[in-house]
């Protein structure tokens, strides 16, 4: 693939490495059919649908038919990828999401773009931050959150393959492609990009980057940070989780997601039945005021800076 | 494998045919809802003569092998008429009459409303309303891009209608055209709680599906003959998705049930239950 070479330079919209695998798969195997909601522009499918005029099924602005069209297709044995803006996809279509794709068990991929809060100003109603805690609950639907385009087009790869319920998170923020050496795709297993013994950040998509910075930035205070890549959340990678609690003593979980119910919640969970220690939760606490990306992320301790202040609380907090 | 399968085959008039499962279900049906003492027995018996027509006169399928890629689709949108649903793939032969016993008991295979992940037949789960119609659409589009000759059956309730998803599918539809998607309303006039059009107004509901692209039929939802014709009709003969407005009867076939909205998911005494047997004859 074209996104094959991660590279320490350089930022990427990871809807670039969807759409292009995407095209390249479906090149492939006929099965392979998009689903959009009028978001044939936002999800980058413009080339898809020149290529595969039959096979982008657009049903207009109507999330709930659009998920339920995707569960129909996958009867009919179609691979169908619903993809919208991942606040419409989730908050409106969400029963759907639940009767039709998960509790059905269809072999449906669901593709959330621009989540998080990537529409900065547009606020809270365009912003996708309960996605994690709406659908992680949903046991069988796999939930993969990339955080470069590598790992954008392994999942969407991986996906297409598998047989089964998918949730795919993809953001349009830029992002830099992680220096991990021989990356291997791994779904439902922490991805480690950092080894340390002090404290482990736990951080998945656009917030991976910003957690290695906040280990570099610990490093030099003598903090020896580990740092996983949590690309799946759904199911939890429980063991990399109970090595990380065991070996560190200390954890904290990093998502541009809400703080309740995401990966801080799947991660506490975890740790509170089976190894109790200090967990830090960095993410944003509930609808966020009005501002930029940038702003959003700064204000609420998504930086470098936020996040290695929230090692040293959870370091200040074990014996 | 489709070539070793054999769909179930209809008599050249098999009317009568008809008639004696839809008397056979009914009976099992309420038989079904009086020993769990669970269920909807009145938009059962609404919706059990078209979905006796569908499985006796119409649908091509293999009980043997329910997931044959060339059946036609059946999906029972309002989920909760299981009674109807699951005596009708009891006679069509995707289960053994045994079955029907554990309704709703523990770890039973049918569950208050569909599952196909345990039951075959099932295409899709269902019970939330407005959820069959989109998915139903889903599988007609399939069918439309690979060019399979499968027809697809929704059949929901007339209350259900007041669910705006149906609305969006509905478009779809009539946008593109999908004359290998049947949708069956059970007319039955009757929600949960009270009549439809004293909850929100449906009619025209025939002008409202002909605005969005359908072509329609209207008929009297517990006359076989008009079903058949109606549910049966070429898909070569239209450029449109079907809907067909069956009239019924909510708790057709029993003198108390019928047109009572307490049969909604109202359950049978013994006396009740004896009534209904001497009744359906």
């Amino acid at each position: 693939m074209a996104h094959a070479a991660p590279k320490a330079e350089g930022l990427h919209d990871c809807r670039e490495a969807w759409a292009s695998t995407l095209e390249t798969l479906a090149a492939a195997d006929p099965r392979i059919v998009a689903v959009v909601n009028d978001s044939v522009g936002s999800s980058k499918l413009g080339g898809f649908q020149k290529k595969f005029p039959d096979r982008l099924v657009n049903v207009g602005i109507a999330e709930q038919t659009m998920v339920g069209v995707g569960a129909g297709l996958a009867n009919g044995g179609r691979i169908p990828f619903v993809s919208a803006a991942s606040c419409f996809l989730t908050g409106r279509a969400l029963e759907q999401i639940k009767a039709d794709v998960a509790y059905s068990n269809f072999n449906v991929k669901l593709v959330g773009q621009s989540s998080g809060i990537a529409y900065g100003e547009l606020g809270p109603t365009h912003h996708s931050i309960e996605d994690f805690a709406w659908l992680r609950v949903l046991r069988n639907l796999t939930l993969i959150v990339p955080a470069d385009p590598w790992e954008t087009a392994e999942a969407v790869k991986w996906a297409a393959a598998h047989d089964g319920p998918v949730y795919i998170r993809v953001s349009r923020m830029p992002v830099p492609d992680l220096a991990v050496p021989h990356r291997v795709f791994r779904p439902g297993k922490a991805e480690l990009v950092r080894e340390g013994h002090d404290v482990t950040l736990i951080a998945c998509g656009t917030t991976v980057h910003l957690a290695v910075s906040a280990a570099e930035a610990l490093a030099g205070e003598g903090i020896a940070a580990r740092v996983l890549n949590m690309a799946t959340l759904n199911p939890l990678d429980e063991e990399a989780v109970l090595e990380a609690a065991a070996a560190t003593g200390a954890l904290v979980t990093v998502e541009e997601a809400s703080v309740r119910g995401g990966l801080g919640g799947a991660v506490a969970e975890y740790t509170a039945l089976h190894l109790p220690v200090p967990v830090e939760m960095v993410g944003f606490p509930g609808f966020v005021p009005t501002g930029s990306v940038e702003w959003l992320f700064d204000h609420f301790g998504l930086t470098a800076t936020g996040i290695a202040a929230a090692a040293r609380r959870a370091l200040a907090r074990k014996h | 494998m489709s070539h070793i399968t054999r769909p179930v085959s209809h008599p050249a008039n098999p009317l009568d045919l008809i008639r004696e499962k839809a008397l056979w279900m009914r009976r099992r049906a309420f038989r079904m809802v009086y020993e769990a003492q669970l269920g909807h027995p009145g938009g059962d018996f609404s919706a059990i003569d078209a979905i006796a027509t569908l499985y006796f006169g119409v649908l091509r399928f293999d009980p043997q092998q329910p997931d044959w890629p060339e059946r036609d689709r059946f999906i029972m949108s309002k989920g909760h008429a299981t009674g109807a649903l699951y005596t009708a793939l009891c006679a069509a032969g995707y289960y053994p009459e045994d079955w029907l016993e554990t309704y709703m008991q523990p770890l039973s295979r049918l569950n208050g409303h569909p599952n196909r992940n345990y039951l075959p037949g099932v295409e899709t789960n269902t019970g939330p309303l407005g959820h069959g119609l989109p998915v139903g659409l889903g599988i007609a589009v399939a069918g439309q891009i690979s060019g399979a000759s499968y027809r697809t059956y929704v059949l929901t309730g007339d209350g259900e209608l007041q669910e705006g998803s149906n609305w969006e599918a509905a478009a779809v539809a009539g946008h593109r055209k999908l004359a290998n998607l049947t949708l069956i309303v059970d007319r039955n006039r009757l929600q949960q709680g009270a009549r439809t059009e004293d909850t929100v107004t449906m009619d025209p509901l025939d002008e409202r599906f002909r605005a969005f692209g359908w072509e329609v039929a209207v008929i009297d939802g517990h006359d076989h003959a008009a079903l058949l014709k109606a549910l049966g009709s070429p898909v070569a003969q239209r450029q449109k998705p079907l809907c067909v407005i069956a009239n019924t009867v909510k708790g057709k076939g029993v003198s108390f049930m019928e047109n009572v909205a307490a049969w909604h998911h109202g359950v049978p005494n013994a006396e009740q239950f004896e009534i209904a047997m001497k009744e359906l004859v």
